[in-house]
């Protein structure tokens, strides 16, 4: 199975750039019914795809314009626009619906796991992929079976062995979430980023460790700077994982004040139901997802190549 | 030189290794031992029961139910989301007016709808169900779905939706194949590219219209995406948690016509206290998920082409 890494959804067909390389397209030798042909598909196919892009994307943008309206409006007439923009909403979500502890909450579990899981994600897929052990090829396969096992499954055990972790219960807080965070990212992680090493030159390293660097320095300071589109696709991969994850606090992390995002939300949808502040609710959905929209728009392409990598596994 | 070279691969493996065997490897190896324990979560008290739990789940009429919900949506949504994504993702990178010097090509602005397609797949999906749980809002003037049909005067197809018997897991299936239809179509686009040109010409000059070209050309090339991309779906139509948990009526109902295996595993482990009970269900889905996998790379292997 072929990986897919951020370089690969080459826009073979952007349109309007032309193909400067092929002849004479034989399209044109066809004549009038080849073009009637594509019209008429054109015609199809636009109106397919305009349709599509509308379902999915007025219910986002509903949320968007929700935000701004009162409760009631949302409730009693979901489609029109708000009449005046109700910016207590948002502070309503960050204070009173605590969306602004949960954020931070957040921020602090998926920053750390992150980092920790690009830091040793990567350590241990540059030994798997570079260095020859007894051992190495287990060891490879150990980590990327991980990938195969239903969470669900795991949940169980996990919970107590989080409960009862020898120095004292890792249940909601933020090192345990960490590290299960960690635990839980690096298979594919390891498993991506050590096909993306056995790409990189080796002659490089050779020449660093010749010049007596020792292993440690020739891999922080040679071979992650060369790893670096990897490392971004990855990094947005788990970013984006970790940052949406709501099994494992839910089951990991059930202190109210400790809520993620993805946890907050979901009880305020399930606690009250249609007497809700849905307003509130709105803003706290769009204060969740703006760090997402706000990476998914400058890195469009390699979200869209890393999360599709995942599926080649 | 040797022994430094040993000492740094231990000393890099040894943090990755420790967290991954803590918190990965020894839950999966202790879910079969609970699974045989009538254990509800107080230390030490613990009783090997053998298979008695999976004796129980065999004769559990909540846990078929739960487990025909989850084959119904293995068998359908599977099918629609890849068959669309196919479909899309033919539609922009062929579908396009044939121009000048261009045999095939896709039409204008293939990158916005792969950007808007694509979109459910990196919001969390809390959000994708308090939105549906909105559009299906039961109330005729008040629900999104409901007052558009009534605006457009299909009044007769209003409905309860999620509150409907019949309609329930339909509806929150329709919510998978809506999240992850992007996906997909961002998935074949990629593949489709990698297709030489040459072909399409070759096909074209033979007086293949488009549609044979799907099936004939497109498809085939594209059997091993596809193959990988009905097992990934599969494995999320064996969840499906979040979405029955946050929508529907009394979690999993109304009258559990849509209650699935996760959330039937996780009411009895964390409501219901019955680890081992739980862990039981646990097992079955590893088994369910194993055989629906090999089933999938056995039928649907075919020769493959290189090009």
């Amino acid at each position: 199975m072929t990986i897919k890494t951020d370089e690969t959804p080459k826009q073979g067909v952007v349109p309007g750039a032309g193909s400067p390389n092929s002849p004479k397209g034989p399209g044109s030798g066809r004549g009038g019914k080849g073009g009637k042909d594509g019209g008429v598909l054109n015609v199809f196919s636009h109106g397919m795809l305009v349709v599509w892009a509308l379902m999915v994307g007025v219910p986002l943008l509903w949320v968007l314009w929700s935000s701004f309206k009162t409760s009631n409006g949302i409730l009693t007439d979901p489609w029109g626009l708000p009449t005046s923009l109700h910016w207590e909403n948002w502070s309503n979500a960050w204070n009173k619906a605590n969306m602004g502890q949960y954020f931070i909450n957040t921020v602090i579990i998926v920053g750390g796991s992150v980092i920790g899981t690009m830091v040793l994600g990567s350590m241990a897929a540059y030994v798997l992929a570079r260095f020859t052990f007894p051992g190495n090829r287990f060891i490879y396969y150990l980590f990327v079976a991980g990938m195969s096992f239903p969470v669900f499954m795991l949940v169980i055990p996990l919970f107590f062995v989080m409960r009862d972790f020898p120095t004292g219960s890792l249940l909601t807080t933020y090192q345990g979430m960490i590290l299960v965070y960690i635990a839980y990212s690096l298979p594919f992680t390891v498993f991506f980023m050590t096909a993306f090493f056995r790409t990189l030159p080796a002659s490089v390293a050779e020449a660093a460790m010749i010049d007596g660097a020792s292993h440690t320095r020739t891999f922080f300071q040679v071979m992650l700077p060369m790893a670096k589109p990897g490392l971004i696709s990855i990094g947005i991969f788990n970013f984006l994982g970790q940052w949406n994850q709501y099994l494992l606090p839910m089951v990991l992390n059930q202190e109210e004040k400790d809520y993620v995002l993805t946890q907050g939300l979901a009880m305020i949808a399930l606690q009250q139901g249609y007497e809700n502040d849905w307003g509130a609710l709105m803003a706290g959905m769009m204060i969740a997802m703006l760090p997402v929209l706000v990476v998914y728009f400058i890195f469009q392409r390699q979200v869209q190549a890393g999360l599709t990598a995942g599926a080649m596994k | 030189m040797q022994h430094g070279k040993y000492r740094f691969i231990a000393g890099f493996l040894a943090l990755p290794l420790i967290i991954y065997a803590i918190f990965v490897i020894s839950p999966f190896i202790q879910a079969f031992q609970i699974s045989m324990t009538d254990w509800s979560g107080l230390v030490g008290t613990s009783k090997y029961v053998g298979l008695d739990n999976f004796e129980r789940l065999w004769n559990s009429d909540d846990f078929w139910n739960a487990l025909r919900h989850n084959i119904y949506m293995l068998a359908a949504i599977p099918v629609v989301t890849l068959a669309m994504g196919l479909f899309f993702a033919f539609m922009l990178n062929v579908g396009g007016r044939r121009r000048k010097n261009e045999v095939v090509g896709g039409v204008t602005g293939s990158k916005l709808y792969k950007l808007v397609f694509f979109f459910p797949q990196v919001i969390s999906i809390t959000i994708i169900a308090v939105i549906w749980f909105n559009i299906y809002n039961p109330d005729p003037q008040d629900g999104m779905l409901n007052s558009l049909l009534g605006a457009v005067g299909l009044d007769s197809l209003q409905n309860a939706w999620l509150g409907e018997k019949s309609l329930a897991l339909i509806c929150i299936s329709a919510v998978m194949v809506w999240s992850n239809v992007g996906f997909f179509v961002v998935l074949f686009s990629a593949a489709m590219a990698s297709i030489p040109r040459e072909i399409y010409e070759a096909s074209l000059l033979d007086g293949a219209n488009r549609i044979h070209t799907f099936f004939r050309i497109t498809l085939p090339l594209l059997w091993d995406t596809v193959q990988t991309g009905w097992v990934y779906m599969g494995i999320i139509a064996l969840d499906a948690f979040a979405l029955v948990q946050i929508m529907s009526v009394n979690m999993g109902g109304p009258d559990g016509a849509t209650d699935v295996m996760p959330l039937r595993l996780y009411q009895t482990a964390f409501r219901d206290s019955q680890f081992g009970y739980a862990s039981a269900m646990g097992v079955a889905m590893l088994v369910v998920t194993m055989t629906f996998a090999v089933l999938t790379m056995r039928f649907a292997r075919r020769e493959r082409i290189e090009f």
